[in-house]
């Protein structure tokens, strides 16, 4: 309600400030209470058929493709219906992470790979943000897999911090500024160990820190957040991340705020880990030189799409899309002085309203005559080399188009 | 014993960069800035200790220029800019601004001093209001201070948002509804947007896609070709760093270790510390197998560093000396800083190696008492 009172005087600020060469950014009022009466039916709507779901487990109990993954995205859509429109932040993305390996997922900041990880650890902002379509199959080890997009937000709880735990990419949004780190890392040891007692898991906490590399752990251990550095913070919400032993890591950013060295003593902290107890990681980051240290698969994102995945060898040496290739090539190097950086120009579309065709194009110096057409299906150009681009229609096999949600359709139908 | 060690420290630091706020051409001097937070006990709130988080640094940096500050996770880097912008008291130490000493502004004097010194926080999360539209975080300050007539207000917000990446149909949104990196172009914007002389950049690009992150940079860098602006920019990148610093700041425990031109630390870095810090870059090429120096031991508490150099319970080079007295911030080549004991000149290494036999026939003695 506020919001839409502060829109409105701002608007009028605006129009009367000079009414002719004004960019149709700004939405009209009446559209505006449009797009507000959708959302809340629309949410509405996907909130009651996902409780309806959650009832009976034959709805979101389903099979991998294959057993030999931990997770699987398949055409999965998570839009948010936000003041400005729907926002189709990941639309149609399909990739694996298989068991026992690191998956790095990279791409535009923007391009939805938080919002790929919040969907699959079920934390979207609710009720705006909904995963709309597609599936997220998580496997249970037992035969069986869980379709996280319609689990019961119980069992979610269970599979939170026990089987997934996830690294934010933020570490002030997971940690609580009012209460001490060590109350908070005890928590959720306690938590998942109940049958420890008080000393046990004070000690487990200080094991923990020293594993993360904090120096001054007693003193850590009675501080509040504001009083650490970037670099402490993020690593406490490692060591909070790491304390239960998970399955599946993800791990959003994880390293940034650290500088090499830490970086290298966590990645293989990570690495160890995984190794010791055979769980899978999904790794999320900018830094090409860490995903080409760490990942066996990697997957690029661009736009809400996955645009190309592969090894970590088929997209180091042989990166096929024009977006990746931009990508390699903005890197900084040390040792390389260049007068100014190679950046990819141009921006990306607004994701309210994005084109029919190649979301690449308008910035793509590579497009040709097809790239005019609708947007490029997946093309499988080697046994692990997968991506979507017209340049490519020739050589490989086509596997099929990404899927998108008609939102308007699913209120209707 | 170990004061007085620390005493012939200060005043060699001192100096080292005497005058220097004198010269116009610094646009900022900092001499021996610390910064101590005390350490509470929990039950009487009383003081029983310091985080030394900044002890004793002192660098310059010219007009128009960038100086990096790089160093381990936790070492003061972002302490030294909250101190030298005056969001948090300093212990002592000096520093100059255009050679106005900052710690003596008034409240006054200080915000009208505010919109030429801006700073791109490390935590873009933080530092945005979350009830106001990205428009009004962005303009807000440039309306404040007139930075613009008012009939040009809209588009100039529009070229500040599109120069860091940004769209025009952002301007209504709030920003829980952006992504990490988007919201660190949201601050970049606000930064940039008040035509500031000086910007403390604290990880600016960090949260960046590599292609975005070039676009900031190549930005910072055009900025400060035509309006000569002065960056410190903090950051973990090494090779974000090298493009970008004129020169170049390496920090350990609350210390400069080690400080020169960008080319010169690249091609040459002096300190042991540096060198581990260079060989741990990661590479972008899966079969590269890195040569990386392990630092052994484990990240000394800054509630209670090493005794000499802090350096000693983790570097492959220690000596006998280094345990005892802090090294010297020297100047080894012209405009080549470092705190090692390696590079200690003869005269200097006598002096100190008597300081240290003092210091080892007191602890004798102590020991000998003790034992009585
Ligand atoms: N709560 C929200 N409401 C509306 N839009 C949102 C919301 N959260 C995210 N978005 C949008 O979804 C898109 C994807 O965001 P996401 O956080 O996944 O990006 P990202 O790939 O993680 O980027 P970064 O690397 O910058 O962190 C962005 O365009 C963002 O603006
Ligand atoms: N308000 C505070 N109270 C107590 N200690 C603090 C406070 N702020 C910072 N510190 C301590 O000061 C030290 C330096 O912190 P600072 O934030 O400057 O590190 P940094 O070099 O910026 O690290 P990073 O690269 O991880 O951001 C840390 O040990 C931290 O715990
Ligand atoms: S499909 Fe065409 S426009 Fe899109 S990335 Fe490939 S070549 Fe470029
Ligand atoms: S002074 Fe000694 S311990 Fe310190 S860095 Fe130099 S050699 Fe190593
Ligand atoms: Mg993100
Ligand atoms: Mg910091």
């Amino acid at each position: 309600m506020a919001n839409d009172e502060m829109k409105k005087t701002s608007q009028v600020g605006e129009a009367k400030a000079k009414e002719p060469k004004k960019k149709t950014s700004y939405i009209s009022a009446k559209e505006s209470r449009r797009i507000t009466k959708f959302n809340r039916k629309i949410t509405k709507k996907l909130e009651h058929d996902r409780e309806e779901a959650g009832k009976d487990p034959a709805y979101y109990t389903t099979r991998m493709r294959d057993p030999n993954n931990v997770v699987e995205f398949d055409n999965m859509c998570t839009y948010f219906f936000s003041d400005v429109g729907t926002v189709k932040a990941v639309d149609g993305i399909s990739f694996d992470v298989p068991k026992c390996s690191t998956v790095g997922v990279v791409g535009e900041s923007g391009c939805g790979k938080s919002v790929t990880s919040l969907s699959l650890m079920q934390l979207l902002q609710r009720p705006s943000g909904q995963t709309v379509g597609g599936e997220i199959r998580l496997n249970m080890g037992d035969g069986t897999a869980l379709n996280i997009v319609n689990t019961p937000v119980e069992k979610m709880q269970e599979l939170r911090g026990n089987y997934i735990s996830m690294i934010f990419q933020e570490p002030m949004t997971a940690l609580n500024p009012v209460f001490r780190i060590g109350r908070q890392v005890n928590e959720v040891i306690e938590l998942h160990n109940p049958e420890m007692s008080e000393e046990e898991v004070k000690a487990r906490t200080m094991e923990m820190l020293e594993l993360v590399g904090i120096a001054n752990k007693e003193g850590v251990y009675e501080m509040y957040p504001h009083e650490l550095s970037g670099g402490m913070r993020q690593r406490v919400c490692i060591a909070i991340a790491l304390a239960c032993r998970p399955g599946l890591i993800i791990a959003d950013e994880p390293t940034t705020a650290l500088d090499v060295t830490i970086q290298a003593q966590i990645l293989d902290l990570l690495q160890n880990l995984k190794d010791k107890i055979n769980s899978s990681i999904m790794l999320i980051t900018h830094d090409l030189g860490v995903v080409a240290g760490m990942a066996d698969y990697v997957v690029v994102m661009y736009a809400g799409r996955v645009i190309e995945k592969g090894t970590a060898d088929d997209i180091f040496h042989h990166p096929a899309h024009p977006y990746t290739i931009g990508l390699m090539k903005s890197k900084p190097v040390v040792g390389k002085k260049v007068e100014a950086l190679y950046n990819i120009p141009g921006a990306v579309p607004n994701p309210v309203d994005m084109p029919n065709y190649c979301y690449f194009r308008d910035r793509c110096e590579m497009h040709c005559e097809q790239c005019a057409g609708k947007y490029p299906p997946e093309i499988r150009i080697s046994d692990t080399h997968v991506v979507s681009c017209y340049r490519y229609i020739d050589e490989g096999t086509v596997l099929g188009y990404p899927k998108t949600v008609d939102v308007e359709g699913l209120l209707n139908g | 014993m170990a004061e007085k060690t620390v005493q012939a420290h200060d005043a060699y630091s001192a100096e080292l960069f005497k005058d220097a706020e004198k010269n116009p051409e610094n646009l900022l001097v900092v001499k021996n800035l610390k910064k101590y937070f005390p350490i509470k006990s929990s039950f009487f709130k009383m003081t029983i200790g310091n985080v030394k988080a900044v002890d004793g640094v002192s660098f310059v940096i010219k007009k128009g220029t960038t100086m990096g500050l790089v160093g381990e996770s936790g070492c003061g880097k972002s302490t030294i800019g909250r101190t030298i912008l005056r969001l948090i008291e300093k212990t002592e130490g000096e520093v100059f601004f255009n050679g106005e000493d900052i710690f003596k502004l008034s409240k006054a004097e200080l915000r009208a001093h505010r919109p030429n010194i801006q700073i791109i926080f490390q935590d873009p999360y933080s530092s945005l209001s979350p009830r106001l539209p990205v428009g009004e975080i962005i303009g807000e300050a440039v309306r404040e201070h007139n930075i613009v007539p008012k009939e040009e207000f809209d588009d100039y917000i529009t070229r500040v948002m599109e120069a860091c990446g940004l769209a025009e149909y952002h301007k209504d949104r709030y920003p829980h509804e952006f992504s990490g990196g988007q919201r660190q172009r949201i601050c970049i914007a606000r930064a940039l947007a008040l035509n500031p002389d000086f910007i403390l950049c604290d990880e600016p690009v960090s949260a960046l896609d590599v292609s975005i992150q070039a676009q900031i940079i190549n930005l910072l860098r055009d900025l400060q070709k035509e309006f000569g602006l002065t960056y410190l920019f903090i950051s973990h990148d090494l090779s974000v760093v090298e493009h970008i610093s004129d020169t170049v700041g390496v920090m350990y425990l609350g210390n400069l270790v080690e400080y020169a031109e960008t080319d010169k630390l690249f091609s040459k870095p002096l300190h042991p510390y540096t060198q581990a810090l260079f060989s741990a870059i990661p590479v972008p090429d899966p079969d590269y197998k890195m040569n990386r120096i392990i630092l052994e031991g484990s990240i000394p508490s800054p509630a209670n560093p090493p005794s000499g150099c802090k350096f000693h319970t983790r570097c492959k080079d220690c000596m006998e000396i280094c345990k005892y007295c802090r090294p010297d911030f020297a100047e080894i080549e012209p405009g080549h800083y470092c705190a090692c004991h390696l590079y200690n000149d003869p005269a200097r290494s006598a002096e100190l190696s008597k300081i240290m036999d003092e210091m080892k026939r007191a602890e004798a003695e102590k020991a000998e008492a003790k034992k009585k």
